[in-house]
């Protein structure tokens, strides 16, 4: 094999295989992920699998077609997509704030529960906190794998991530929302709250004190009462919740998890992919491949782009002396200049996953071809999908 | 609705605020538009507030801090700073403009107290944020606050995603639970006002793929909804227009097959059924592509916002490409 062909992303190997509980499909914004994630999906179903997919973000239409019009956060069948094989397909959407609710709601009484809820501090890290939905889909993914172990209803999960900027902030953004939680001040905030309540002004250093007034002063006097309750609230309930998100991101490391790491063939989506690989291989996370989505391919792969150019240029000069008699003049001078600029496309696009396979040599790579148009039904994604397993 | 035209969306705009859906090229878009007014005599000021330097690498120059730099002096006199704003040293600012905190500023840093505030009280971030937009709109530079002619003639801001960018600009909803009284519920009313005042505009960068035009129209009736002035729609990553013979031809005719075998023979091309079949299943491809990106054109146009068109640049926008797309903008008559 030479140096820089990539080893192949043996895809229906790792769908087939009983022993792969989890698909971790990452990667930057908009390369692909969701899509992936159920193309995945539905081939496994279709080889027997019985499958669950948790999907973030997906398209309107895309997410019509799986039947994800229903938002309670908890998993439906797919129609009866892998039921002639002994499969099936699950799919749900990710509702972030549901999912943090339920996790308040699990963990405390009722009342204390609603008072959490009500929190201005409460909503606002549950609703628009950097990080929250990376945790809350790493809180799911929990969720549904102890729900498969329990109840045997799925034998594989598979997961999409959310629209994040980086593919890291998968994994790091939990850990900041956690370090975050055991910072400095709110662990000065929640000794007296455990010392019971009203007397924690005394206990305050003179800077803690100086730091709650002057917040107070510029944020309003209803301040710090909402601090409080927000910092009993996390005392009472973010211990377990951190230790579970802790359970989760050790399950990422076993070695019935499989990354999927989807990148778009252009150098920034390619470098994102290239860190996270890194990370994967730091984190001791199991790597099952690259996946280069949205190719340029060629109808017509044998016409060198700069030959389709001249002829077009040939056949140019050539209807200036006939002047047009049959079908469309121009056609076919029209069709080799498209091929000209698909190629160079392609051969960028080409060049772009060349690199990335030289510098990452062994790492198992598959490329899905650009649709013309976007997938959204589940024809599209069973093509996405046997490209994923043949590409 | 026929759509304004583009200098009623953008004639005598102080602010401009760029949002899209992600990697759409917003920072891109924003960038190009500070350049394209730059270069028209005006002065003007480009900020970021994620943090993460897209301006500098537009630009492809130093990381940018919390100081003003300048980026661009044109021949037109006209120049394009940028500013990364940063929530921590606003906070620190602010309250060392409003307390005179002297020395235990840093103290409250050191605490966490700081980054507890920006982090975590809601709205606080967006507000210190967007203050700092607020500040240089407002800024004159008379030797009296408040007097003699502006500091900036516009100000662009990089602004967060559509799925945020209502509650990043509706600070004033956002603090109200938390702040009634106090400076940052009066900064966040000044605030809301210039954001609703005519002479600030949200302009939404898309693509032609149907979730960027899916959330550009959501972001239009939300922003619309919440008091919010949309000025232009940006169409960005415009591909080559095909030659028109592609698309208005049916290539499934058989004669269409025999014609191309036959033009092909003429110039010496190999015209074997793979090649031929190739280049018709290309055009094919291509037409339904271009009839998709038609639909959706027709979508972003119906949603009365002047449209405006940014072609996609082969090599990415490296080596002065933003400046070619602040040359399109000019060219669409962006003044
Ligand atoms: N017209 C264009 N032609 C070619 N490439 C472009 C064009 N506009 C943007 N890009 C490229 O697309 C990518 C995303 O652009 P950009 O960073 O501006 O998007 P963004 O909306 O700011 O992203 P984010 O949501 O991550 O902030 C960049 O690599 C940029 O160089
Ligand atoms: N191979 C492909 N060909 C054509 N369109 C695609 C392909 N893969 C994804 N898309 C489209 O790109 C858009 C973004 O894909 P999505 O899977 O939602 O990305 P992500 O989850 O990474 O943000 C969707 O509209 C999807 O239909
Ligand atoms: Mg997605
Ligand atoms: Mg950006």
């Amino acid at each position: 094999m030479p140096r820089d062909a990539p080893a192949r992303f043996e895809v229906d190997r790792l769908l087939t295989d009983p022993a792969t509980g989890i698909i971790v499909c990452c990667g930057s914004g908009g390369v692909g992920k969701t899509t992936t994630a159920a193309a995945l999906g539905v081939r496994a179903a279709e080889a027997g699998r019985r499958v669950v997919v948790l999907t973030i973000d997906p398209a309107r239409r895309l997410a019509q077609s799986l039947g994800l019009s229903e938002l309670d956060n908890t998993p439906r069948p797919v129609g009866s997509v892998g039921a002639d094989a002994g499969g099936s397909l699950d799919a749900m959407m990710l509702d972030m704030k549901r999912t943090f609710d339920e996790v308040v709601l699990a963990h405390s009484t009722p009342e204390k529960a609603a008072q959490i809820l009500e929190n201005p501090f409460y909503q606002s890290v549950s609703s628009s906190f950097a990080g929250t939905q990376e945790y809350m889909a790493m809180e799911k993914l929990g969720q549904l794998r102890a729900q498969a172990d329990l109840e045997g209803t799925w034998d594989l999960v598979i997961v999409d991530t959310p629209p994040s900027r980086s593919a890291l902030d998968f994994l790091d953004a939990p850990k900041r929302l956690g370090s975050f939680l055991d910072g400095r001040f709110i662990r000065l905030l929640m000794a007296p709250a455990k010392a019971g309540g009203r007397a924690y002004l005394k206990v305050f250093s003179f800077g803690a004190n100086l730091a709650a007034t002057t917040l107070s002063r510029v944020l309003g006097g209803q301040f710090l009462s909402d601090v409080q309750t927000f910092v009993a609230a996390l005392d009472t309930m973010f211990g377990g919740f951190r230790e579970r998100a802790d359970v989760t991101y050790a399950l990422l490391k076993e070695p019935s998890t499989a990354f999927v790491v989807v990148a778009a063939p252009e150098r920034d989506a390619l470098r994102e992919a290239a860190y996270f690989v890194d990370r994967l291989e730091t984190e001791g996370m199991p790597l099952a491949g690259v996946v280069v989505n949205r190719m340029q391919v060629l109808g017509a792969p044998g016409l060198s782009g700069a030959r389709a150019e001249a002829a077009a240029e040939q056949l140019d000069d050539r209807a200036e002396d006939v002047n047009g008699a049959g079908p469309a003049p121009g056609l076919t001078a029209a069709l080799l200049r498209l091929h000209t600029g698909l190629a160079e496309v392609a051969s960028r696009h080409e060049g772009h996953v060349r690199r990335f396979v030289a510098a990452h040599p062994g790492v198992p790579v598959s490329t899905v071809p650009a649709a013309p148009t976007d997938i959204h039904d589940l024809d599209g994604l069973r093509r996405v999908a046997q490209a994923l397993a043949t590409g | 609705m026929p759509a304004p035209a583009l200098e009623t969306a953008l004639d005598g705009v102080r602010l401009h605020v760029v949002t899209g859906k992600g990697g759409v090229g917003k920072t891109t878009v924003a960038s190009a538009l500070g350049l394209a007014l730059a270069r028209q005599g005006r002065r003007v000021l480009l900020v970021e507030v994620e943090g993460r330097q897209g301006i500098s690498q537009t630009f492809e120059v130093a990381p940018l801090g919390i100081e003003e730099r300048r980026l661009v002096h044109d021949p037109s006199g006209g120049e394009l700073w940028g500013l990364s704003v940063d929530a921590t040293a606003a906070l620190l600012e602010y309250l060392q403009t409003f307390y005179k905190l002297g020395r235990a500023g840093g103290a409250l840093e050191k605490m966490g107290v700081i980054d507890f505030a920006t982090t975590i009280a809601p709205g606080v971030r967006d507000v210190l944020l967007i203050g700092k937009v607020y500040e240089a709109v407002g800024r004159t530079t008379g030797a009296r606050r408040g007097h003699g002619p502006l500091a900036w003639d516009a100000v662009v801001l990089d602004a967060p995603p559509t799925g945020r960018v209502a509650r990043f600009l509706g600070v004033n909803e956002q603090v109200a639970d938390l702040a009634r009284v106090g400076p940052i519920h009066s900064q966040a009313e000044s605030i809301t006002r210039m954001l609703h005042d005519p002479r600030s505009r949200v302009h939404i960068v898309t693509l032609l793929e149907e979730m960027p035009v899916q959330e550009t129209a959501d972001a239009v009736t939300q922003l619309t909804g919440e008091g919010f002035r949309v000025g232009a729609l940006v169409v960005n990553q415009v591909r080559d227009t095909v030659p028109p013979a592609v698309l208005d031809t049916d290539l499934d005719a058989d004669e269409v097959e025999e014609q191309v075998r036959a033009d092909l023979a003429t110039v010496g091309v190999r015209s074997g059924a793979r090649t031929v079949g190739g280049l018709l299943a290309e055009g094919r491809a291509h037409a339904q592509r271009l009839a998709l990106e038609r639909e959706l054109t027709t979508e972003v146009e119906a949603l009365g916002h002047p449209v405006l068109r940014l072609p996609a640049l082969a090599g990415g926008v490296e080596d002065g490409g933003v400046s070619v797309l602040a040359d399109a903008l000019v060219e669409q008559g962006v003044r």
